[in-house]
């Protein structure tokens, strides 16, 4: 291959998607703070009428956080990296540069009909799957034309073997697609009933427990192709060019990848233990949860050994330090789960504020702490200038992992006292709590979670002022950083 | 091999799809028919009961209740009988939940009364002391939307089958012809109900949120079973 000194790549789409990111990452985990308060103080309820409670807002809150700024982060990191480990530059692709921006523009639309209809409260009421049939085709669109981006860039590569990072992202689009149409199949009624009643309203084409099967199966897998897949691609570009090493082991990147990837589906049913879904699929949920920690823990492990002989950069170099501790959550969140699948745990956990705990230290620690670090890293290379504060980024650092400590250790007690309480029997055999003793008994944890949203959220802020520094205002850099990024 | 793929993203991708489908094709299809059959005796819902559904959606319930009494000691003696695949035949979507902030549904119909949900929903600490439920007063006055409702059920009868009577057809005329069933069942769970405005409403031909909703959850439970034999 000849040198590519001379290949200008083309950052139009990337720096988009990196705003999007920054604008839904933001208002995502304000509303995220803002229901976690209402259930430690509930007039907080009453601050927007009917739109304000917290049932109408959790949907808001969990779809904006997982459309709005994951999907936006794994566009942004994908228009980027892809470009460079293809050797290819988007500009060199008319079809890709068109579909691009034409992609973007529907972006913005569906994420704000999303915004918009959630808070009017068309929903679906399945969960991450709520929004109603006419957004539901606009995100084929999308995800089409970002399948029709990524082949094009694909068949134009100078660089003929696809690196880690492009199997992951092809990973992902092919299995949002698949699990994301079989999910939404509905039939809109206005159409089926002559013309009645409103145009946005459909109904599930499954029913009872086969709508749940179909659900869960898609709920736990686009926590696997949204939140796990493509950041597992991210890690694997952005810890080695950000540290100068080579990814530890060829080997185990390959056993982890295609081990994810037939594992990683199975798991779904773990998600209705002791339901009516029978018994042999709720086992092979439990049974393939376990597996699963083989090649979630490949990963992360490869990633961890790529910083050997090199550990020292973790003490002055704060991207290091995100990426090393996203993926050590990684490996919290991916032990964590199986446990929860075991029957005998799940017993207790089912229901409880476990769960969104077992959620948070993997969105927050993982995911969020991966798409921060990847933009970080990509910021000075887009933009031309170096990072405006490398304290600023410190102290974020510590800001964070301190909210997302006291989020999982607070919802961990609270779940297993609930779990425990649900239970309780007192010497006579009957049920020794009301269901109310469960809830006003949790108030401090629910405290306490609120005050590590306002603490992840100052971060979040602390990093959006630190990017928009960096795009603006900080130094100009007159040439590309190789490895590690320049930060004032 | 795997070098091989790596070069040939046509193959690549086929790989990683069969790879991924597997699991959906072993442990879904095989039971998609035997779970999707009705117990003995089982009604649809009637057309304010779908109307209460789609507030139930609305409003969101599933973030913190649960319908889905799982086969514990523990869980029957404080909510009932454990659930049973084919009580759901009818429900599109499944309204399962997976948060219990507040207690699970699935029976509520058996032990709480109009009237109750009427106090709960206007002020859930006038009924629970401590609860940290928020008020939904919006319900009082937003109307429900019965025709959308009478849509879904045309809609499950002709294409899924769903036994609705005769008299449940697509188009303008048979809704209109139907609607007076729809206000009579309002009418009737109204009467229990004290608030003026919801009372002035039904009234006046509109069917307030919570009149449907009420009709929903009282539907939860023992009354919608051995309507026929």
């Amino acid at each position: 291959m000849q040198s590519n000194a001379a290949l200008e790549y083309d950052y139009t789409i990337a720096k988009l998607y990196t705003y999007t990111a920054i604008l839904f990452g933001f208002i995502g985990m304000l509303i995220g703070t803002l229901i976690a308060s209402q259930l430690a103080f509930p007039e907080l309820n009453y601050l927007f009428g009917e739109y304000g409670t917290f049932s109408r807002l959790r949907p808001l809150h969990t779809n904006v956080v997982i459309y709005g700024f994951t999907v936006s982060g794994i566009f942004a990191t994908f228009y980027y990296l892809s470009q460079r480990v293809l050797k290819v530059s988007m500009a060199e692709s008319k079809i890709a540069m068109t579909a691009g921006k034409i992609q973007f523009v529907l972006y913005v639309i569906a994420a704000t009909g999303m915004v918009i209809s959630e808070l009017m409260g068309y929903t679906q009421s399945k969960e991450y799957a709520q929004m109603e049939w006419p957004l539901d085709l606009l995100i084929v669109v999308i995800w089409v034309l970002w399948g029709v981006i990524m082949f094009a860039l694909i068949g134009i590569r100078r660089e003929k073997a696809l690196y880690i990072s492009m199997w992951y992202f092809i990973a992902t689009f092919l299995g949002v697609a698949m699990l994301y149409l079989f999910n939404n199949m509905a039939v809109p009624t206005y159409f089926t009933s002559g013309g009645l009643g409103s145009i946005m309203h459909s109904v599930s084409m499954y029913s009872g427990t086969n709508d749940a099967l179909v659900q869960w199966w898609w709920g736990h897998n686009a926590v696997a192709f949204v939140f796990t897949v493509p950041i597992v691609g991210m890690i694997y570009y952005f810890l080695p060019k950000e540290s100068g090493q080579s990814v530890y082991s060829y080997k185990l990147s390959l056993l982890s990848f295609w081990g994810l990837m037939f594992v990683y589906l199975w798991a779904g049913s773990h998600h209705l233990l002791y339901s009516t879904v029978p018994d042999w699929m709720q086992t092979m949920g439990s049974v393939f949860s376990v597996v699963l920690i083989l090649p979630s823990w490949g990963s992360a492990i490869n990633m961890l050994l790529t910083m050997k002989g090199e550990w020292n950069q973790l003490t002055d170099n704060p991207l290091i330090k995100f990426m090393v501790l996203a993926s050590t959550f990684y490996m919290l969140s991916t032990l964590e789960g199986p446990i929860q699948a075991i029957k005998s745990v799940n017993a207790i956990a089912h229901f409880t504020d476990w769960i969104p705990g077992h959620v948070h230290d993997g969105v927050l620690g993982w995911v969020a702490f991966m798409i921060m670090s990847g933009l970080f890293h990509m910021a000075p290379r887009m933009f031309k200038r170096e990072i405006y504060s490398k304290k600023l980024i410190e102290a974020q650092f510590w800001i964070q992992t301190t909210a997302v400590v006291l989020y999982f250790t607070s919802m961990w007690i609270a779940g297993i006292t609930q779990g425990m309480m649900w239970r309780a029997v007192d010497e006579y055999g009957n049920l020794m709590y009301s269901f109310i003793d469960t809830v006003t008994v949790l108030h401090p944890y629910y405290a306490i979670r609120a005050l590590s949203g306002v603490l992840f959220v100052t971060g979040f802020v602390m990093f959006a002022y630190n990017m928009i520094k960096t795009m603006t205002s900080a130094k100009e850099l007159t040439e590309e950083p190789q490895f590690r990024t320049p930060m004032a | 091999m795997f070098h091989w793929l790596e070069k040939n993203p046509f193959f690549f991708a086929v790989g990683v799809f069969l790879v991924i489908a597997f699991a959906g094709l072993v442990e879904i299809l095989p039971n998609f028919a035997e779970a999707s059959r009705p117990v003995t005796g089982l009604r649809p819902y009637t057309v304010l009961e779908l109307a209460g559904k789609e507030v139930y959606k609305k409003d969101n319930c599933i973030a913190c209740h649960s319908q889905l009494i799982r086969p514990f000691k523990s869980e029957t003696d404080r909510y009932g009988e454990y659930s049973l695949s084919g009580e759901y035949a009818y429900d599109r979507p499944f309204l399962w939940g997976s948060k219990r902030t507040g207690p699970d549904l699935h029976r509520v119909g058996n032990y709480r009364t109009t009237e109750w949900h009427e106090n709960h929903m206007w002020q859930p600490n006038s009924v629970v002391p401590g609860s940290i439920m928020p008020a939904y007063k919006h319900q009082f006055t937003n109307v429900a939307d019965i025709e959308t409702a009478y849509a879904e059920a045309v809609t499950v009868k002709n294409i899924f089958k769903t036994p609705y009577g005769d008299d449940i057809k697509a188009g303008k005329k048979a809704w209109e012809a139907y609607r007076p069933k729809v206000l009579a069942e309002a009418r009737k769970i109204a009467s229990q109900m004290k608030n003026k405005d919801v009372k002035d409403m039904v009234k006046a031909g509109k069917v307030p949120e919570v009149v449907a909703l009420i009709a929903y959850l009282n539907s939860l439970g023992a009354k919608r079973y051995n309507a026929k034999k």
